[in-house]
C-alpha cells in the first residue's frame, strides 16, 4: 500500500538517475508524474450544452458549450452532424475563430447586465410621472414640450446612462407607444431586427408585438444590399443557393467576389477538398484575397468591373458553344428552361429599332384566359406560334397547366425555335444601349426578324431573345452592323480585348476560363458553379453585374443541377421552417396584413438622405431616358403611390382616425375602400412619403434588437445621427448644393432628432446602445433557447441555455412579452380596440402580380388611369386592433391557423395542425381572449410551434405542401417527401443530434436520399415553373422602366465615380498630402458585423480597432507608413483609423472592413473634432429606380425579396494622415 | 532496437484556410488566464512573414536547437557550463516586444461614462502596465494576410535568405499559412536546455511536457527550443507549453486544435520508431540529408519483426494497430508528402507539413504554357517559390518539394480524369511517371485528403492506464484523492502485464 506523498522525497526524485538508451543520449526517468493531473483537471467539466451563435453570418454552427464549476468555460465544435454519405466529406466540425471566442461575452466588461436609461430622460420621466400620475400624460408632457424633448435628445450618444428596472422601463416604453398610436397612428412605431434565420424566436418576439399593434417592421436583406435583385429578376425568387456541401459536387468552381475562407469559414473545406477530387478553381478578386490561395488561376479584375469580365465570357461562350458549333446539351436546356426562345417585339426608334416587350398570346388573337400574361415562342416543327405552359398567366388562370412541359394546346409537342437566322423575313438594325463610358451611347447591330400581323392587322416585327442576345453581346453571324471583328477587337463590346482595358485581366485568361467553364458544363451536364457575394453584389448596379455573371450559368445549363449554378453567399435569408415562422413572427394567427416596410426607402427618408442627393448632369444621353432624371425620392413616392413599394408611415393622417371617419360614412367594406381611394385621389389624404418633413410622419418610437443599426448597417451613418437621433454628427455635405425632389414636400431645413424614443436590446454596449434612450439587457446565445437555420447547410440548430440568464438579462422573447404585458395593461384604460387601415403593395406570388399589364407605368394622379386599390394603387386592408388584448394574443396561437396558412403560394390545411399545437404546446390558462388556445408563453413553445407548422421540419406539412402545388401544376409531387412523412422535429430532438431538413415546395431544392441541396432542382426535374413572367429563367426584362434604363438585357455598367464632394460644395481645407480612393467595406476576418470585434482574442489576433487596408504605394504617396493614423472623409462624413499597408491590395482602393464599430480605440477626426466615425460614416444610400418597380410578375414587391438595396461600394473618399490623436477626454 | 510510440500530427497546409480557429479554441482551454495573455500554444502565421515571436527562425539570434560540431550534437545556445555562466542573464531570449505587449480596452467606459460632450470610447490599455496606450504596435498575428507588406515581410528570415526569388509586388503576390504548435520532437533541445530537468518526453506517447512542480523558471527552454514553443508564465514564474492535449489524447480524443480545425487540415496518428537511432539520425553531416535520416528512424508497423519486438517491449496490440492505421504514417512515410518543419534544427520534429499548392503566376501569358494538363496547372509555374517551401520544409532541397507537389498535382489530374474525363491520357501517364506514384496510391491519397472522415483523420488509442497500480483505488478516488487517502485500504490483487 502506497504511503501518502512526501513532498520532500518527491522533489528529490529527479536526482535519481534513470536508464540510459540511444547510445547514452537519452535517459528514461522513473520520476513520478503526479503533477500532470493539473491539466487533466482543466479539461474536466460539469456538462456540455448544445448551442449556436445567433449572428448574421450564415454559419449556424453547432457548438459544445462546456460548463465548469457553474461557469461557461470554453466552447468547441460539435462533430455529430449526420453523415453526408460514405464517399463524401462530412460537415464536422463547423465553426470559426469568431464563434470560438464568443464565451468571452458572458462575463465581459462590455456586458449589459441591467436596464439602462439616459439620465436626462429618466429624471424627466420620474418627475412627470409624479406630477401627472398617468404614464401616457407624463410622456406627452415630455415630448410635446420642445425644451424638455431637446434636453434628452441632445444628450444622446454622450454617455450618462443610469440603471433602471424592467418594470419602470417597460412602462415608459408602453406609455410612449400608446401615446404615439393615439396621436399619430400605430405605423410610427418602428422596429428593426435583421435575419430571423439566425435566431427566429428572438426575432419573432418583437415582430409579433409590432404586428399585433400595427407597427412598422423594417426589412433588412435588401437594406443590407445582400439581396441580389438579379435573383427575383431572373428567377422570381428571393435567393436560393446550394448548401456548401454541394461545392464538393462541382467540377469547375469560379469564386467571384465572395471570400469563402474568410467569411464562410466553417464550410470552406468543401471547396478545398473538391480540388482533390479533380475540380478546377478560379478566383476573381481585385486584391489577392484569401480564396486566391486555393485558386488555380487568379483573375485580378479591378473593383466593380466584374460585369465587363462576365460579358466578355458571355461573348466567348455564345460564340464557341452556340454559333461556331452547337452544343446539344446547352441548346436543349435553354429551350426548355430559359426565355431565350421567347419572342420579343421591336419598335421603331429614329429610323432604327429597339427591342420592346414580350409578344403575348393576346397579341396574336389567342383568346384563352389571361392571354395578356402568356408569352409566345415560334414552333420550329409547325412553323407557327405556340404558347407553352408555365407563364404567369397559367399560374392564375386555374387551368392546372402552370408547368414547364413544352406542350401546347391538345398536348402537342412544341419545339421552340431559338433563332430566326435561317427563317428570317429580313434583317433590321437594332440599337443596343452601351454605357461603359460616362455617357449613354448606342451600338447598332443587325438582327434577323419576322414580320407578322397582330390581332388588329397591324404589322409587328418580332425576333427572339436569343437573336437579341447574340447581337447585343457582339457575336456576329454574317449580319450587318457594328459587330467586332474578332476577340482582339478592343473597341467594340463585348470582346475579351474590350474587357481587358476595363478590368485589367489578360484576354487570354478570359478566353481560357470561359471556354473551360463551358466545356466542363458540357462534359458534366452542368457541374459548373460560380460563387458570388458582397464583392460583386454590393454595388449600385449589382443587378446588372449579377445578371451578366448568371449568363454564364444559364447558357451552360448549369442551374438546377447538383454541383452547378450560382452560389450567392452574402447575408442570411433562409428561414427553413418558413411557413410556421411567418405565422408566429407576424401574428398571422390573429391578424392579417402586417406593415412590412422596405428598409432602404424607410431610412432614405427617415434620415433625410434624399435631401443630400447628387445632382445628375441633366444632359440627355444618346440612349435617352425618362426615368433616370427623376429624383430617387420622387420615383420612390411614385412607386408607393402606384402600389409597387410599401410606404410606412403610410398617410400623414392617423390611420385609426381615417378608418373611424370612413366608417361614419359607410358600413360596407367595398364602399369604404372606394371612399378611401377617392379621398386619396382627391388629395384629401396625404401619403406620408410625400411629406417626410411633416412632424406627424416621424418615426416616433424605434425598437432596435438583435442588431447594431447605428454602428453597423446604417449606411449614411452621420445622417442617421443628425436626423434620426439628433446627436453630434459629421455630415459634411450641403443641402443647398444638393439635388432636391419635385413631388416630395420639404421644409427649408431638414428636421433633426426625429425619433422620440430609441430602444435597444443587447448583451453588449455598441454604438446603437450608446445612442439609445433605453438599453435593455439581453440574454446571450448561451443563455436562452431558440433555433437557427442557414442556406449553407441543411440542419436546424437549437440554442440552449448553458446557464440561466444572469444578472437582470432576459431572452428577447421574454423581454417583448414583458413589454406586451405592460402595453396591454395601460391600453385597457387608454387605448380601446378599433379598426386600422393598412395599405400594402401589390405582392409577388399573389394574384396582384398580374395587376399592371405589360409593365406600363400609369399614374392615377396624372389621370393616366383610374385609382383602383389592388390594381393601380396599393391594396387596402382593414384590421381590427384589439389593443387591450395584445398580451393575451401574443402568448397564444390564434384561431386563424384553422383556416389554413402558407407562403409563396404554398397552402397547408390548418385544422389538424391546430389540434397538434394544442397537444404539443398545451392550452393557455390565462384568462382572456386566448384562454384555451395553444400556449405560446415560453421560448420553447414558440420553437416547437414553428417546427410543427413547417414542411422542412415536419414531414406531414411537407407532404401537404406538395399536394397544394399539385393542384396548380397538374404534376405528381407529393411522393417527393412521402418517405419522410412521419418525421417530426422538436427542440429536444434537435438538441440530441442535428437533423437534415425535409424537402418542401417552399424551397426549390431536392433533399431526399441524402442529396445535397441545390436550388431549382425541383424546377428542372419536376417541371415546376420559376415565378417569372415566362415561367422560365429570364434573360430579358420588359418592364417599361427596364426598357427605359436600357437594362432589358444584361450589360456592363461601370461603378459610379462620383467625387468625394459635389460641385459648389464647400470642401474641407487640405494643406498636407491627400489621395482620393475607392472606398469599400468587405466583410472582415475578426468579427461578423460588429460582433466579436470586441472580444479579447479577436482584438489581439490582429491589430485592435479600427483599421483600414491600403496599397503601400498609395500610402507612400501621402507619407503613410504601416500602423499610422489616418482619416478618411467625403461629403457624407469622416472616420479616423489606423492604416494597414500592404502590396496585396491593388492601387486605387481601400478596404475598411465592415463593421468594426467606433466603440474601441477611435479618436477624434480633425475636421470637426467629433469622434469617429464608423465604416458607414463616409457612405450613403443610393436607391436605384429599377429596384422600385412593381405590380408586374417577378418584379413585384416581397418583404426582403425585391426593392432598392442599400448599396455602398460606389464611394470615393479622401485619405490623409491624421496628424494629432485627440481622445476627447474633456 | 528500442521501440517507442509517438503520437504525431500532420498539418496539410494546402487545406489551411488561415482562420485561426485552432488558436482560439486552444487558448480558451489552456492559456486564457493571467500570466499567459501573450501565449498562443497554437498560432497561425501568414507566410512570407516574420511569425510569432518575431523572426523566430533567426537561429543566429535566438540560438535555438542543435548544431553539429566535429560530428557531435551540441546545443546551439551552449552546454551546461555556459548555461551556468549565464543563469541570471540569458542574452538570447526573446523579449516582450518580440512576442507583443498584450492589450485590452477600457470597455467599462462605454456603460459608465458620465454625461459628456462626445460619444464615449473604450481606449486601448496595456495588459502589462495597466496604462493607456495610443495604439498597439505589434501582435501575435500582426502581419495577417501580408498586413504590413514590404515593411514587415522582409523580417522573415527565409525571405532574407531568398531575396532573389521573392518579389513583394501586387502582381506577384503569394501567401500561405503556417499553423504551429510544439513539435514534440524526438530529439528535443528544450529538454536538454533545462538546468532543472523539468522538461521531459513522455515514455508512452512522446508528448513533451514541463513539470510544473520541478520548473524553476530559468527560461533556457524558451529559446533552447528553435521553434520558440515554450513560454514563460510571468504569473507563476514557470515555463508552460503545448501539452498535445494529453488529457484528451489519453481518452482517445484528438487535440483541441485538431478537432476544432474547420479546414480539417490536421491528422493525428501513432508512429513507431527506434529510440536507439535518434542520436545518429540527428547527427548526419549535410542538413539536406536530415529529412531522409529522420525517416529512417521510423519502423514499419506491418513488419512482423517490428510487431514482435514492440509487443515484447510492452507496446500492446491496439497501439500497434493504430500505428498501422496511422494517417501520419501514410502521409509522412508511405507517400512522403508530409515533411518536417526545419529539419536542419536537428530536433527531429514530430509535426509534419504537407506543402501547399498555389495559383499559377498569371503573368504567364502564353496559352500553351498555361495548361500542361488542361485544367490543372503545372507545379513549376506556381506562385509560392519552391525555394521558399524548401527553406521551411526540406533544408533548402527543392527536389523534395517538387516531388510532393507533383504527387498532389497528379492526384488532382487523375481524379479529374476519373470524374470528368477530357484529359489527355498520354500527358497524364507522363505526369504519373514523373511524380513516381501509382494510381492506387493517388486514390488513397484523394480519399484521405479529400473525404477525410473523422475516424480516418484521427486514429488515437486510449492511454495505457492499465499499466498503473491501484486502479481499483483510483476508480473511486480519482480527483478527490485528498478526501480519500489510500492508507489502510484493502485492495484486490492486481497483476501487471508481462514484461514489466
Amino acid at each position: 500500500m502506497k504511503q501518502k506523498k512526501n513532498d520532500l522525497l518527491h522533489s528529490l526524485k529527479h536526482l535519481v538517475r534513470g536508464e540510459r538508451i540511444n547510445d547514452g543520449w537519452t535517459e528514461e526517468s522513473p520520476r513520478p508524474r503526479d503533477w500532470e493531473s493539473v491539466y487533466r483537471r482543466r479539461w474536466a467539466f460539469d456538462k456540455i450544452v448544445r448551442s449556436t451563435h445567433g449572428v448574421n453570418c450564415t454559419g449556424s454552427c453547432s457548438w459544445r458549450i462546456h460548463v465548469k464549476d457553474g461557469i461557461i468555460a470554453y466552447e468547441t465544435q460539435q462533430t455529430d452532424y449526420p453523415s453526408t454519405g460514405d464517399d463524401f466529406p462530412d460537415y464536422e466540425p463547423r465553426g470559426c475563430p469568431r464563434g470560438a471566442s464568443f464565451s468571452w461575452y458572458t462575463y465581459s466588461p462590455t456586458r449589459v447586465k441591467y436596464p439602462y436609461v439616459r439620465s436626462d430622460l429618466y429624471a424627466l420621466w420620474k418627475e412627470e410621472l409624479k406630477q401627472a400620475d398617468d404614464p401616457i400624460k407624463a410622456w406627452e408632457n415630455i415630448v410635446s414640450d420642445p425644451k424638455k424633448r431637446a434636453q434628452y435628445v441632445s444628450a444622446r450618444g454622450k454617455g450618462g446612462f443610469v440603471r433602471g428596472n424592467w418594470k419602470d422601463v417597460c412602462q415608459m416604453i408602453a406609455a410612449s407607444t400608446i401615446y404615439t398610436i393615439k396621436k399619430y397612428g400605430p405605423d410610427r412605431i418602428v422596429g428593426f431586427s435583421p435575419i430571423p434565420a439566425m435566431s427566429m424566436v428572438s426575432y419573432s418576439g418583437g415582430t409579433r408585438f409590432l404586428s399585433l399593434i400595427g407597427g412598422t417592421i423594417l426589412s433588412f436583406y435588401d437594406w443590407y444590399a445582400d439581396l441580389p435583385p438579379a435573383s427575383p429578376q431572373v428567377w422570381g425568387d428571393q435567393t436560393d443557393v446550394p448548401e456548401s456541401g454541394d461545392w464538393y459536387n462541382t467540377k469547375y468552381f469560379i469564386i467571384w467576389g465572395t471570400n469563402i475562407p474568410q467569411t464562410r469559414t466553417p464550410d470552406a473545406h468543401f471547396m478545398v477538398e473538391s480540388r482533390y477530387n479533380g475540380t478546377k478553381v478560379v478566383g476573381v478578386s481585385p486584391d489577392y484575397a484569401e480564396y486566391e490561395k486555393f485558386a488555380d488561376m487568379w483573375l485580378p479584375a479591378k473593383a466593380g468591373t466584374d460585369g465587363a469580365l462576365a460579358m466578355a465570357m458571355t461573348h466567348v461562350i455564345l460564340k464557341e458553344f452556340y454559333v461556331d458549333k452547337e452544343t446539344p446539351y446547352f441548346t436543349d436546356y435553354v429551350k426548355q428552361y430559359t426565355d431565350l426562345p421567347y419572342l420579343i417585339t421591336l419598335k421603331e426608334h429614329n429610323g432604327n429599332f429597339r427591342s420592346d416587350t414580350f409578344l403575348r398570346a393576346s397579341d396574336i388573337g389567342d383568346s384563352q384566359e389571361l392571354a395578356e400574361w402568356k408569352t409566345v415562342v415560334w414552333d420550329e416543327s409547325t412553323k407557327t406560334f405556340a404558347v407553352p405552359n408555365g407563364s404567369v398567366g397559367f399560374r392564375w388562370d386555374k387551368s392546372n397547366k402552370w408547368n414547364l412541359d413544352l406542350t401546347g394546346e391538345n398536348e402537342s409537342e412544341i419545339n421552340p425555335l431559338l433563332s430566326f437566322l435561317n427563317e428570317k423575313d429580313s434583317e433590321v438594325m437594332v440599337e443596343f444601349p452601351y454605357f461603359s463610358k460616362e455617357q449613354g451611347e448606342t451600338v447598332e447591330r443587325g438582327v434577323p426578324i419576322k414580320k407578322i400581323k397582330d390581332k388588329d392587322g397591324n404589322e409587328l416585327i418580332i425576333t427572339t431573345v436569343f437573336d437579341l442576345m447574340l447581337a447585343h453581346t457582339g457575336v456576329n453571324r454574317g449580319l450587318q452592323g457594328d459587330y467586332p471583328s474578332d476577340y482582339n477587337d478592343a473597341d467594340r463590346p463585348y470582346t475579351p480585348a474590350w474587357q481587358e482595358s476595363i478590368t485589367g485581366v489578360n484576354r487570354a485568361h478570359v478566353i481560357q476560363v470561359a471556354r473551360e467553364f463551358a466545356e466542363n458544363a458540357a462534359l458534366t451536364k452542368g457541374k459548373s458553379m460560380i460563387a458570388m457575394g458582397g464583392g460583386t453584389n454590393h454595388w449600385f448596379h449589382s443587378d446588372q453585374i449579377y445578371r451578366s455573371i448568371l449568363n454564364l450559368i444559364l447558357l451552360t445549363g448549369s442551374q438546377g443541377t447538383n454541383g452547378g449554378g450560382w452560389a450567392h453567399y452574402v447575408g442570411q435569408e433562409k428561414v427553413r421552417p418558413l411557413e410556421g415562422f411567418s405565422q408566429i413572427a407576424f401574428a398571422n394567427d390573429w391578424v392579417k396584413a402586417p406593415r412590412f416596410m422596405n428598409g432602404t426607402s424607410f431610412f432614405y427618408f427617415a434620415t433625410e438622405q434624399f435631401r443630400y442627393e447628387y445632382n445628375f448632369d441633366e444632359v440627355q444621353t444618346k440612349w435617352g431616358s425618362k426615368y433616370t432624371n427623376m429624383h430617387p425620392a420622387d420615383f420612390n413616392a411614385m412607386s408607393a403611390r402606384l402600389g409597387w413599394l410599401p410606404s410606412f408611415p403610410q398617410l400623414s393622417q392617423n390611420s385609426l382616425d381615417v378608418m373611424k371617419d370612413a366608417r361614419t360614412r359607410n358600413k360596407d367594406d367595398k364602399a369604404v375602400i372606394d371612399d378611401l381611394a377617392k379621398q386619396l385621389a382627391d388629395g384629401k389624404l396625404d401619403f406620408a412619403i410625400e411629406n417626410p418633413n411633416d412632424p406627424r410622419n416621424f418615426p416616433r418610437v424605434f425598437f432596435n434588437w438583435r442588431s447594431n443599426l447605428l454602428g453597423d448597417s446604417g449606411k449614411g451613418h452621420e445622417y442617421f445621427v443628425r436626423h434620426l437621433i439628433g446627436s453630434k454628427d459629421t455630415v459634411l455635405s450641403d443641402v443647398e448644393q444638393s439635388w432636391q425632389p419635385k413631388d416630395v414636400n420639404i421644409t427649408e431645413t431638414p428636421p433633426e432628432g426625429k425619433t422620440d424614443l430609441f430602444v435597444s436590446m443587447d448583451f453588449r454596449m455598441t454604438s446603437s446602445g450608446l445612442f439609445s434612450d433605453i438599453v435593455l439587457p439581453a440574454a446571450t446565445w448561451y443563455e436562452k433557447q431558440d433555433i437557427s437555420t442557414t442556406d449553407l447547410h441543411p440542419f436546424i440548430h437549437p440554442f440552449n441555455a448553458a446557464i440561466s440568464p444572469p444578472w437582470e438579462t432576459k431572452s428577447d422573447w421574454a423581454a417583448f412579452r414583458e413589454i406586451a404585458k405592460q402595453f396591454s395593461e395601460l391600453a385597457k384604460e387608454h387605448l380601446p380596440a378599433q379598426e386600422d387601415l393598412v395599405m400594402s403593395p401589390l405582392a409577388h406570388d399573389t394574384v396582384n402580380e398580374i395587376a399592371q399589364p405589360r409593365g406600363k407605368v400609369k399614374d392615377w394622379r396624372k389621370g393616366e388611369v383610374e385609382a383602383i386599390p389592388g390594381k393601380t394603387m396599393p391594396n387596402f386592408n382593414f384590421v381590427k386592433r384589439d389593443y387591450p388584448n395584445v398580451y393575451d394574443m401574443w402568448i397564444t396561437v390564434g384561431p386563424n391557423i384553422k383556416n389554413g396558412y402558407g407562403t409563396k403560394g404554398v397552402k397547408i390545411p390548418g385544422d389538424k395542425v391546430y389540434q397538434s399545437l394544442l397537444d404539443r404546446l398545451g392550452k393557455s390558462k390565462q384568462e382572456g381572449v386566448g384562454k384555451g388556445y395553444p400556449s405560446l408563453y415560453s421560448d420553447r413553445q414558440a420553437i416547437n410551434a414553428i417546427l410543427l407548422m413547417s414542411g422542412a421540419t415536419n414531414g406531414k406539412r411537407a407532404v401537404e405542401g406538395w399536394k397544394s402545388l399539385e393542384e396548380k401544376t397538374g404534376k405528381k409531387l407529393a411522393h417527393i417527401s412521402e418517405g419522410r412523412e412521419d418525421e417530426d422535429f422538436t427542440l429536444d430532438a434537435l438538441t440530441i443530434q442535428p437533423r437534415q431538413t425535409i424537402s418542401t415546395p417552399v424551397w426549390s431544392g431536392l433533399e431526399n436520399d441524402n442529396r445535397r441541396y441545390s436550388p431549382f432542382t425541383v424546377n428542372k426535374e419536376y417541371h415546376i415553373p420559376w415565378h417569372t413572367l415566362t415561367g422560365r429563367q429570364s434573360f430579358y426584362l420588359d418592364h417599361e422602366v427596364m426598357l427605359d434604363y436600357g437594362e432589358a438585357l444584361p450589360l456592363y455598367l461601370p461603378p459610379i465615380n462620383r467625387g468625394p464632394f459635389v460641385k459648389g460644395e464647400k470642401e474641407i481645407a487640405n494643406n498636407g498630402k491627400s489621395i482620393t480612393l475607392r472606398y469599400m467595406t468587405p466583410h472582415q476576418k475578426w468579427g461578423i458585423h460588429t460582433m466579436f470585434t470586441e472580444s479579447s482574442h479577436m482584438v489581439q489576433l490582429f491589430r485592435g480597432w479600427q483599421v483600414i487596408w491600403m496599397n503601400e504605394e498609395d500610402a507612400a504617396e501621402i507619407g503613410i507608413k504601416d500602423n499610422d493614423w489616418i482619416e478618411v472623409y467625403n461629403r457624407n462624413g469622416a472616420v479616423a483609423a489606423r492604416a494597414v499597408v500592404t502590396y496585396r491590395m491593388p492601387r486605387g482602393a481601400i478596404y475598411m472592413h465592415h463593421a468594426q464599430d467606433r466603440t474601441m480605440g477611435v479618436p477624434a477626426n480633425t475636421i470637426n473634432k467629433n469622434r469617429g466615425g464608423t465604416h458607414n460614416s463616409v457612405t450613403r444610400i443610393y436607391p436605384k429606380a429599377t429596384h422600385m418597380i412593381g405590380g408586374y410578375s417577378q418584379l413585384s414587391y416581397g418583404f426582403n425579396y425585391y426593392g432598392p438595396t442599400g448599396s455602398q461600394r460606389d464611394t470615393l473618399a479622401i485619405v490623409r494622415p491624421l496628424k494629432e490623436v485627440d481622445w476627447l477626454e474633456n | 532496437m528500442k521501440i517507442k510510440a509517438q503520437v504525431a500530427m500532420v498539418m496539410h497546409l494546402d487545406k489551411c484556410i488561415g482562420c485561426h480557429t485552432c488558436s482560439v479554441t486552444c487558448k480558451n482551454v489552456w492559456t486564457n488566464r493571467p500570466g499567459m495573455e501573450y501565449v498562443w500554444y497554437n498560432n497561425v502565421e501568414t507566410r512570407p512573414g516574420p511569425g510569432y515571436p518575431k523572426s523566430w527562425e533567426d537561429t543566429d539570434r535566438y540560438k535555438g536547437g542543435w548544431t553539429l560540431r566535429n560530428g557531435r550534437l551540441h546545443l546551439k545556445a551552449g552546454g551546461p557550463i555556459s548555461k551556468l555562466a549565464n543563469i541570471f542573464y540569458n542574452p538570447n531570449m526573446a523579449e516582450m516586444d518580440d512576442f507583443y505587449e498584450p492589450w485590452t480596452y477600457d470597455y467599462q467606459n462605454l456603460i459608465k461614462s458620465p454625461r459628456k460632450e462626445n460619444i464615449p470610447v473604450a481606449r486601448p490599455k496595456s495588459m502589462i502596465t495597466g496604462d493607456y496606450i495610443d495604439k498597439p504596435t505589434w501582435g501575435s498575428n500582426w502581419d495577417d494576410d501580408l498586413a504590413g507588406g514590404s515593411e514587415v515581410v522582409p523580417m522573415d528570415p527565409n525571405v532574407q535568405k531568398l531575396q532573389e526569388h521573392i518579389a513583394m509586388e501586387y502582381e506577384k503576390t503569394f501567401m500561405m499559412y503556417l499553423p504551429r504548435i510544439c513539435e514534440h520532437c524526438l530529439n528535443p533541445s528544450c529538454v536538454a536546455s533545462c538546468p532543472s530537468g523539468a522538461l521531459y518526453k513522455r515514455d508512452e506517447d512522446g508528448i513533451v511536457l514541463v513539470d510544473q512542480d520541478a520548473c524553476r523558471g530559468w527560461r533556457f527552454c524558451t529559446n533552447g527550443c528553435p521553434y520558440h514553443k515554450v513560454y514563460y508564465n510571468w504569473n507563476t514564474h514557470k515555463a508552460e507549453k503545448c501539452n498535445f492535449c494529453y488529457p484528451r489524447t489519453e481518452a482517445g480524443l484528438p487535440t483541441v486544435c485538431s478537432e476544432t480545425c474547420v479546414g480539417r487540415i490536421r491528422y493525428i496518428g501513432v508512429l513507431l520508431y527506434d529510440a536507439d537511432k535518434v542520436k545518429e539520425a540527428a547527427s548526419v553531416e549535410d542538413p539536406k540529408d536530415l529529412y531522409e535520416s529522420q525517416l529512417s528512424v521510423f519502423l514499419d508497423p506491418f513488419d512482423p519483426e517490428v510487431i514482435a519486438k514492440a509487443e515484447e517491449q510492452g507496446i500492446n496490440r491496439s497501439w500497434i494497430e493504430s500505428a498501422q492505421e496511422s494517417p501520419v504514417y501514410k502521409m509522412a512515410m508511405k507517400w512522403k508528402i508530409a515533411l518536417p518543419l526545419h529539419p536542419e534544427y536537428r530536433t527531429l520534429p514530430m509535426v509534419w507539413y504537407v506543402p501547399p499548392l498555389s495559383p499559377i503566376m498569371s503573368h504567364i501569358t502564353n496559352e500553351s504554357q498555361l495548361s500542361a494538363e488542361g485544367y490543372i496547372p503545372a507545379v513549376d509555374d506556381m506562385r509560392i517559390p519552391m525555394q521558399y517551401l524548401a527553406s521551411l520544409l526540406s533544408a533548402d532541397d527543392t527536389t523534395v518539394i517538387r516531388k510532393v507537389l507533383l504527387k498532389m498535382a497528379a492526384m488532382r489530374v487523375h481524379m479529374r480524369a476519373k470524374t470528368v474525363g477530357g484529359i489527355d491520357d498520354m500527358k497524364k501517364s507522363k505526369l504519373l511517371q514523373e511524380a513516381d506514384i501509382t494510381i492506387e496510391e493517388l486514390e488513397d491519397m484523394a480519399r484521405l485528403l479529400g473525404v477525410a472522415k473523422y475516424n480516418e483523420r484521427f486514429v488515437i488509442p486510449t492511454g495505457r492506464r492499465e499499466m498503473d497500480e491501484d486502479l481499483h483505488y483510483k476508480q473511486g478516488a480519482c480527483s478527490i484523492e485528498d478526501l480519500a487517502p489510500p492508507e489502510g485500504m484493502v485492495t484486490y490483487p492486481f497483476e501487471r502485464s508481462e514484461g514489466l
